[in-house]
């Protein structure tokens, strides 16, 4: 097996070593009854080459995003990502380290923790910022968790516009825990009334910008609210480049935000692996969940970087930590920072703007559409149109017609009849104006 | 073409001199500035088409002002990075022995499978009829996974070990809700040498925390938990092989005990490693088992993840698996993404997990088959024994001289008197170019030192280690301290200051004037 160096004379020699006949003898501890004596029904060992050809069918049976017009969005983005991310995360000492437990011998890893720390807590206009959750919609469960800790209440409102999967995990660590949870209807056009449901006995809002339904919203009012009640605003985002010429929750009172970090430096993957940013006011860093990479001086004085505040966290406190999180997204918090880095303010700006732009394009296209409406009146690079008939059945005729049109909000929000004939269109960087036209001419074509 | 001929370079007479240099670099060895510091607002390393003008449709919410983000050309980053990386410790340079953490060879055709673009370059709510390859992978990685665990159910969303466990005590938490029983049953049994994730998940599930001594030979004892089981308790987490190096032999026995009290039996499988192959947690009477497919199956580890923590259940769990799960309506694959008509106790994360992962660790999977993990985890167990025989005469064992599992646990006893403590010792293998074993864990022993050197060493790898372990060993029993109080001498960064960091805690770059003005 090529990825084992023993060999069967190495392996005598180290039994002969330990006193021990043959390899079961370090086994004795598992009961007799239950050591296996043969191998598991399961295929037996490949080369390289059968490995390549099985998986690689496997891969061929898909619809590669870059080989058609491509509008799926709600919540995970297409863009392009430069070159040397990809090499550079692939680095070994990048790809085959670990958390930085050792300090001396991982300044690699934290170096661009802090740096990646520093990006976040700028991009959102927060104070603060830990090193990666696992990705944005964990990371809203455990924003709704911090807030708890800091009010001392236990009670969260969702609104409507929240991504349905993030109000699902909400909701499910809610119910584990046993906080209250007050989910608002989706709202589509952002004209639901958040204000009326916080009082007192609320311990944090969330909201997220853009919505789901690609509104934009302005949080201050709500974080005014929030405030004079005692309660926390929590600011979520799903796409960050929108921060590149969107108004930054940190700006709007948020007090901590979270969001998903894939568009920026990481590939679609089908869902995951992704990267959660969660930044927040200096004031409540110690209830932040997750690691923190802080600066210090080593004995030389000379500046280094530690995992810190690590009182907070679960191999400390056990079970009174803030959070169990571990292993978080070092890589995919790496891939972010590169690209973020090769961005810079002025391409992150340009790239937002431009996001924006083909966006106002495919809107002012499919307005045109007899039948079609869009439902927005602000967005960044994603807005909701509503189609005649429905919209899951749409998406299906159209990508036999070789586009994927966007996400039917009923694959959201399964059940609710209210929301058939609603669909969620993004469009980044990558769409050209052949992509818009192809898209217009099926969308026609199927209606 | 470069011609030296006619003055070739000597070695000269070497000379007892470290020199002072300029730039703080030692030759390979760079030091590198935060981007912050180097990089200009105004530089990008993207080439971004203009997008000309438009009417914006962004509702007067406009960002406005600085942000505050450095830019770099792509030369400038690529060595910005690569300085970086130069910095770290890592398994292609070295053995890496972090107990618990099983950092073995990370194959790159895995990382190659991973980047098809039939992979990588799949969106998650794509219509479910142009991404059946994706969900084939899940199943194949669920049907490896059942079949190695002797388990028929398989809950592939969380995304880490810690999510896997909370994503475990979940669907018990929902069985015994379902049983009537959720209002009684609220204590979870952990005993006091598992991860810290154990007690930190059942408390974030909304159980109360109950400990478990450790039996004197370093393993649970089923007569130990026998008193704590009653109408209270929800559960029992119990790691096995445990965080000492050691299988649970009662393993059995506690599982029935639990169940005949109408509890449920977690098992952290952090160290599923040694055992893939060898015994299936399913035939051991385990309800819920999270893999850590960045351990036992070999997705890299990335600095501190991602990683991927599918759950194993038991029959009795099954129902509760949380949505998105695969279900084969004839030829057709399909995820099932509404829990309506389900018993599923919710939703752990957006979409479907790790396709990344579950794409490395099927390639991890098929390239060692049946035999190869078997093969694999023998040889982790017998290299981590290997160890201990070589170092027990020197290094001293908690739970006495016998067989360990993939990992092999000392105590900092043989230390006592000599003024070397279990950290100096980690530090000190640092400048002999290994990365330190996990220290101080587990916490039921003084000074641990956890040493997992997985199956992917050579024997020459492991006699030099052993030899160099052996060497440290005879000079702090020799009084040599210096060797080990001011270790590391030789890594990019001596000895750095945690208790500064923590007290003062600095977590982002601040523009210096903001700091000067600050201090005013």
């Amino acid at each position: 097996m090529r990825y084992l160096p023993l060999t069967d004379e190495d392996r005598s020699l180290m039994l002969l070593r330990m006193a021990a006949d043959k390899v079961d003898d370090l086994f004795v501890d598992i009961p007799a009854a239950k050591l296996l004596t043969k191998n598991v029904d399961l295929p037996r060992a490949k080369s390289e080459l059968e490995v390549e050809r099985i998986l690689s069918r496997m891969a061929g049976r898909n619809v590669v995003a870059s080989s058609v017009p491509f509008f799926v969005g709600a919540g995970a983005y297409k863009h392009h990502v430069p070159a040397s991310v990809d090499h550079l995360i692939q680095r070994s000492e990048f790809l085959t380290s670990y958390t930085p437990y050792q300090p001396e011998i991982a300044q690699g890893t934290l170096q661009y923790l802090f740096e990646f720390q520093t990006q976040v807590a700028a991009l959102t206009g927060m104070d603060v910022a830990n090193a990666s959750m696992y990705d944005g919609s964990t990371g809203c469960g455990e924003a709704v968790l911090m807030a708890h800790r800091v009010t001392k209440r236990r009670k969260a409102v969702l609104s409507g516009g929240l991504h349905p999967h993030y109000a699902d995990v909400v909701r499910t660590l809610s119910e584990m825990s046993e906080d209250a949870v007050v989910t608002l209807p989706p709202d589509v056009a952002a004209s639901e009334d958040l204000l009326a449901s916080i009082d007192s006995s609320v311990s944090c809002v969330v909201v997220q910008n853009p919505d789901v339904f690609g509104n934009l919203r302005d949080l201050t009012p709500i974080a005014e609210k929030c405030h004079s009640n005692g309660a926390l605003l929590i600011a979520v985002f799903t796409e960050a480049v929108s921060l590149g010429l969107v108004t930054p929750p940190g700006a709007m009172g948020a007090d901590i935000v979270v969001g998903e970090g894939q568009s920026i430096g990481n590939p679609l993957t089908f869902g995951g692996p992704y990267v959660g940013l969660f930044a927040t006011r200096q004031k409540y860093v110690r209830q932040m969940p997750g690691r923190l990479c802080g600066e210090t001086v080593d004995a030389e004085g000379r500046r280094g970087f530690v995992l810190t505040l690590s009182t907070r966290e679960q191999h400390i406190r056990r079970d009174k930590a803030t959070s169990n999180i571990c292993t978080n997204a070092g890589l995919c918090s790496l891939a972010f920072t590169i690209h973020m880095t090769l961005l810079g303010e002025a391409g992150l700006k340009k790239l937002a703007r431009l996001n924006h732009a083909n966006a106002c394009k495919l809107a002012d296209a499919l307005a045109d559409v007899k039948g079609v409406e869009v439902l927005n009146k602000s967005f960044f690079n994603e807005f909701t149109i509503c189609v005649p008939g429905d919209a899951a059945a749409l998406v299906e005729t159209m990508a036999q017609k070789g586009v994927l049109a966007g996400v039917p909000v009923s694959r959201l929000l399964p059940g609710d009849a209210g929301v058939r004939s609603l669909l969620i269109v993004a469009n980044t960087e990558v769409n050209t104006d052949e992509d818009r036209a192809a898209f217009v001419s099926a969308l026609r074509a199927s209606i | 073409m470069l011609n030296n001929q006619g003055r070739p370079t000597q070695p000269g007479e070497a000379q007892a001199y470290t020199p002072r240099t300029f730039t703080s670099n030692r030759a390979l060895q760079m030091e590198e500035a935060l981007i912050f510091e180097i990089g200009r607002p105004d530089t990008s390393g993207v080439d971004i088409e203009d997008a000309g003008e438009f009417k914006p449709r962004l509702g007067g919410m406009e960002r406005n002002g600085e942000i505050g983000l450095p830019g770099l050309s792509e030369p400038e980053a690529m060595r910005h990075y690569v300085r970086l990386s130069q910095k770290n410790y890592s398994i292609d340079a070295g053995l890496y022995p972090l107990g618990s953490c099983t950092m073995k060879h990370n194959p790159r055709l895995n990382e190659k499978m991973a980047r098809l673009p039939g992979f990588a370059d799949v969106h998650p709510m794509q219509p479910q009829s142009t991404v059946q390859g994706a969900i084939a992978v899940i199943e194949s990685v669920a049907h490896w996974l059942m079949e190695l665990t002797g388990t028929r159910a398989v809950a592939m969303s969380p995304k880490a070990g810690a999510h896997g466990e909370a994503c475990g005590m979940m669907a018990i938490k929902a069985a015994i809700k379902a049983k009537g029983e959720a209002a009684t049953r609220r204590v979870v049994l952990v005993p006091d040498s598992a991860h810290g994730t154990n007690p930190a998940t059942a408390a974030l599930i909304g159980f109360t925390v109950k400990a478990i001594p450790v039996g004197p030979s370093g393993q649970v004892r089923v007569e130990d938990v026998r008193p704590l089981l009653g109408p209270d308790i929800a559960a029992i987490m119990l790691t096995n092989p445990n965080t000492c190096g050691l299988f649970e032999p009662q393993i059995v026995e506690i599982a029935k005990a639990v169940h005949e009290a109408g509890a449920y039996f977690y098992c952290d499988g952090a160290n599923f490693n040694a055992i893939v192959g060898k015994a299936r947690p399913g035939d051991l009477g385990v309800d819920a088992m999270h893999i850590n497919l960045h351990k036992t199956f070999s997705t890299p580890h990335g600095g501190g993840g991602p990683g991927a923590g599918p759950v194993v259940l038991s029959d009795r769990l099954a129902p509760f698996a949380p949505v998105p799960f695969v279900r084969r309506d004839g030829d057709a694959l399909r995820l099932v993404e509404d829990e309506e008509g389900t018993q599923a106790f919710g939703r752990m994360t957006a979409f479907h997990g790790q396709m990344g992962m579950f794409v490395r660790a099927l390639s991890y999977m098929l390239s060692h088959g049946s035999d190869g993990l078997r093969q694999a985890s023998e040889d982790a167990v017998l290299s981590a024994n290997y160890i201990r025989a070589c170092l027990s005469d020197l290094m001293s064992l908690p739970f006495g001289n016998r067989p360990c599992m993939h990992e092999v646990l000392f105590d900092d006893e043989w230390l006592k008197g000599t003024g070397v403590t279990t950290l100096d010792f980690a530090k000190a293998m640092i400048d002999e170019g290994y990365h330190p074993m996990t220290m101080y864990f587990p916490l039921v022993v003084h000074g641990a030192m956890l040493i997992e050197p997985t199956e992917s060493e050579s024997k020459a790898s492991l006699d030099l280690f052993i030899a160099t372990l052996r060497d440290l060993a005879f000079s702090a029993k020799r009084g040599d301290t210096a060797r080990f109080s001011g270790a590391p001498y030789l890594a990019p960064r001596r000895r750095l200051d945690e208790t500064r960091a923590a007290r003062n805690p600095v977590l982002r770059w601040t523009k210096p004037e903001a700091v000067l003005k600050a201090a005013e």
